[in-house]
């Protein structure tokens, strides 16, 4: 091969489908590490403090597509506190001085601020794709600096908590794709739809679905009239019954469509003009939205109903099992569903017996509290599992969970490769035998050979982490809460589970003696997250002493969350624990809560 | 049409000895949820060694599991418990399933809104089935409760001051475990003492009603909190149960 010109080792490598790959080849020999970084288009980075952002720039001088995510995966349910870190800037920052090419920028549960969308917008000129996926930090003005400066098409996907003002959307003038997704949007009115330009635009995707306030309806079908691109369209609850069918005779070729507003105070003639436009779009594949969605107009959907292969029902608890089931049982070819529990385990029975594609399920709670009520058992999860042979893909929360329906589940759906299992009351046993369920998910990984990703909750002792250290061979995620007996369980984890690329606990009972029984497998992973266990902070400094290349952080937090405790709490006890490799040393944004060991 | 649900926001079980006695809410035929013997208590939800909790109050991750079972909780409603971070479900989808909830509460099964009406229902432990008044046929918290000593016998919260201001200053009774309290679910989903609030903010809010035993709230702080404003018409009425009584002649 080394005697094969650049050009051509280049282009074989441009056929290299991931980035672990790439990686790879550029170990072979230093030629081939040459060629491999200087024809790197897209660069993935995991965790952004895990490198230098100096580093990665220099290395990859090409790079068009970057990728940088921030906080641990636990930041999402509030565990992780406020200002802990994740900034962008420094990554905005070091590309704009190197990589002038730079086409795409996606980030994940990071601080964006204004002044770096600033940069981010005067510093690449072909810049055209940005997406925030559960970032915080700036406003509108960031996103008008944008708009303005960028003349290309521009995808900007915004997913989670950032605050957007809706009044700085408009400026963006070759704009691809909007997508506001689960953010909470400062709404500062309805201005910011008519604000596209009168010409022509090429928008294929727009998606406001967060934004709470009201919206033009005249600026939105004019938007709309303009955008013959449109694919992807989701609307917020503000847009009436009317509005979305006038949109609808105007997008034949949309595929992706979030519902406005559904409640019941309309005329049947409203709904017949729905279903009309509905009628028209035959591209349409993917359901969302339906908000407050009153039962009256499902009816209206069933038209649409045996082309769809995604449907999105997780914010309607105005539904109940029965209207549910109506519409779902028409859905022939889904693929994937999302749902909430009040679907109970009947209707998860319908959807067993109608939707044998189906690929993906998630059932989420509809009440938030620990003690709270499913519908959803085992039962449905058994019914699932029999009728819809193709899924791989699973989020469930429900009531409870047996350890002979596990079995069964396993059986039946040997194929899932994420599996996510939250029984709502922590170290819940087995709800006929009063057992832990150490065999139940024992058996999923038994003989779900390719999973990847596994959440577990219930009773559970240190024999359900030998079973998963034994046979999750290809497990790269693992999420454990409230279980375990003693370090012995995570030990099985760290020693078994040969692909563990994250691991997250919370609440169990796990000290140092685990902590510290396989320190060279952190280099092998990309983080450890654990918090309210037993780790002290001596365990750490052993940690971090023995593995210079770790990063230890520990936050104890003193702010007000904390009152309650202030009288007790053990110094020498760690609350929370983050520890990832890194190539970077310690970093230098720590807040004052974040010790780093 | 699915079972009438009941919230065991508490979480507690009955006590064993009065499972075969206890009369759970519900239609003939139909089933609570499935909930395990007391032998774990709620409190087994707020996980022992080092979990962050809410309520939190001395916590030590060396200390012996006997400090677990013990909570000491403000008075908080007699609600449901909460741990931080769980059930595992992002800020987003809690807060918009919040709005929609309070945005539907009209389209609640429970509450039947109308012209000149305003029907919620009311349950209490034990009973074979709940019944539903209309709110707007009251015009205070004592017109309330005659109505509700009507229909469930022995029930009077008339005495305990049933105008704005709380009951405080009415009667305080002994507190022993007979003892029965008038609670209503509002529309934030949050169980509350009936009284606090004025009338009007109470049926603004009020989406069903339950009388519910004040032992249920022991081990939340709340019992203290609740037999000051325990009725007297409710502990009478408790008493009669318990000794396996149902009494009919308020059933038409």
């Amino acid at each position: 091969m080394t005697y094969f010109p650049e050009e051509v080792v280049e282009h074989i490598f441009s056929f290299l489908p991931s980035h672990s790959d790439r990686n790879t080849v550029s170990l072979v020999c230093k030629v081939w590490y040459e060629i491999e970084r200087l024809s790197r288009r897209s660069v993935f980075v995991g965790n952004c403090y895990a490198v230098r952002p100096e580093q990665v720039v220099r290395r990859f001088p090409n790079v068009r597509a970057l990728t940088v995510k921030g906080k641990p995966h636990f930041a999402d349910f509030n565990l992780v506190p406020p200002d802990w870190g994740g900034y962008a800037g420094p990554w905005i920052e070091a590309a704009a001085r190197s990589c002038v090419g730079l086409e795409e920028l996606r980030m994940k549960r990071m601080v964006v601020s204004d002044e770096s969308l600033e940069l981010l917008a005067r510093s690449f000129p072909r810049f055209k794709a940005l997406v925030l996926i559960s970032c915080e930090g700036f406003s509108t003005e960031g996103l008008a600096d944008i708009a303005s400066h960028c003349n290309v098409n521009l995808n900007l996907n915004c997913f989670g908590a950032c605050l957007v003002d809706s009044r700085t959307l408009p400026q963006l003038r070759h704009l691809r794709e909007l997508d506001l997704q689960e953010n909470d949007v400062e709404d500062r009115g309805p201005r910011w739809l008519s604000s596209f330009p009168d010409s022509c635009t090429s928008l294929v995707s727009l998606n406001f679905a967060c934004i709470k306030g009201e919206v033009d309806s005249a600026s939105l079908e004019r938007l709309v009239a303009k955008s013959p691109n449109l694919r992807s369209l989701r609307l917020n609850r503000a847009v009436s019954v009317d509005t979305l069918s006038k949109i609808l005779l105007r997008t034949p070729n949309l595929e992706d469509l979030g519902t406005g507003n559904l409640t019941e105070e309309f005329q049947t003639e409203s709904y017949l003009r729905l279903t009309n436009a509905l009628e028209k779009c035959k591209m349409l594949r993917s359901l969302s939205g339906f908000w407050d969605a009153s039962p009256a107009c499902v009816p209206f959907i069933y038209p649409l109903c045996h082309q769809l292969t995604g449907l999105n029902l997780s914010y309607t608890p105005t539904l109940e099992y029965s209207d549910l089931t109506k519409m779902i049982s028409r859905c022939v070819k889904l693929q994937r569903l999302w749902v909430l529990d009040c679907i109970s385990d009947k209707g998860l029975q319908v959807v067993a017996s109608s939707c044998k594609d189906l690929q993906e399920l998630r059932v989420f709670p509809s009440d938030f509290y620990v003690a709270g009520y499913s519908a959803v058992t085992e039962e449905g999860l058994v019914a699932i599992s029999s009728g819809c042979r193709k899924l791989t893909s699973l989020l469930y929360f429900c009531h409870q969970m047996t350890n002979e329906a596990l079995l069964t589940i396993a059986k039946n759906c040997p194929n899932f490769i994420r599996f996510r299992l939250c029984i709502l009351e922590p170290r819940k046993p087995d709800a006929t035998t009063n057992q832990p369920l150490d065999e139940g998910f024992g058996a999923i990984v038994r003989e779900c050979k390719g999973l990847r990703r596994l959440s577990i909750s219930g009773l559970l002792t240190d024999k359900v982490f030998m079973y998963i250290g034994k046979y999750a061979k290809q497990l790269e995620m693992l999420s454990i809460a409230f279980a375990g007996d003693s370090d012995e369980g995570m030990m099985h984890i760290m020693n078994g589970c040969k692909n563990l690329r994250k691991l997250e606990i919370r609440d169990s009972p796990f000290g140092d003696g685990a902590l510290l029984g396989n320190v060279a497998k952190y280099e092998t992973m990309r983080s450890l997250w654990m918090s309210s266990c037993n780790v002290t902070l001596k365990g750490c400094e052993i940690l971090a002493s023995k593995m210079p290349m770790l990063n230890v952080e520990i936050m104890n937090e003193l702010d007000g969350s904390c009152e309650m405790e202030e009288n007790s709490v053990d110094p020498s006890r760690v609350e929370k624990l983050y520890v990832y490799r890194t190539t970077a040393g310690a970093r230098d944004d720590a807040p004052n809560f974040v010790k780093i060991l | 049409m699915s079972p009438p649900l009941e919230h065991d926001y508490i979480g507690l079980a009955p006590p064993e000895d009065l499972k075969g006695t206890e009369l759970r809410l519900g239609l003939p035929g139909s089933q609570s949820p499935d909930r395990r013997p007391a032998a774990t208590t709620t409190l087994d939800l707020l996980p022992p060694k080092g979990a962050k909790r809410v309520f939190a109050g001395k916590e030590k991750a060396e200390e012996a599991d006997g400090e677990d079972k013990k909570v000491a909780a403000p008075p908080q409603p007699a609600a449901k418990a909460q741990v931080v971070g769980w059930p595992p479900v992002r800020s987003y989808r809690k807060n918009t399933m919040a709005t929609s909830q309070l945005k539907s509460s009209k389209e609640e099964p429970d509450v039947k809104q109308g012209q000149g009406f305003l029907y919620v229902k009311v349950s209490m432990d034990g009973a074979p089935y709940l019944r539903k008044v209309d709110l707007k046929t009251y015009k205070n918290y004592k017109e309330l409760s005659l109505g509700l000593e009507k229909m469930f016998v022995g029930f009077s919260i008339g005495r305990s001051g049933s105008n704005a201001t709380s009951g405080k200053e009415g009667v305080s009774e002994s507190r022993n475990d007979g003892e029965l309290v008038l609670t209503y679910e509002d529309k934030d989903g949050d169980w509350m003492l009936v009284g606090d609030v004025p009338w009007e903010m109470f049926t603004d809010s009020c989406r069903r009603l339950r009388i519910m035993k004040s032992s249920d709230a022991i081990g939340l702080g709340y019992l203290s909190y609740l037999s000051a404003k325990c009725p007297l018409g409710l502990r009478k009425m408790f008493h009669s149960k318990v000794r396996g009584q149902v009494q009919e002649q308020e059933l038409k």
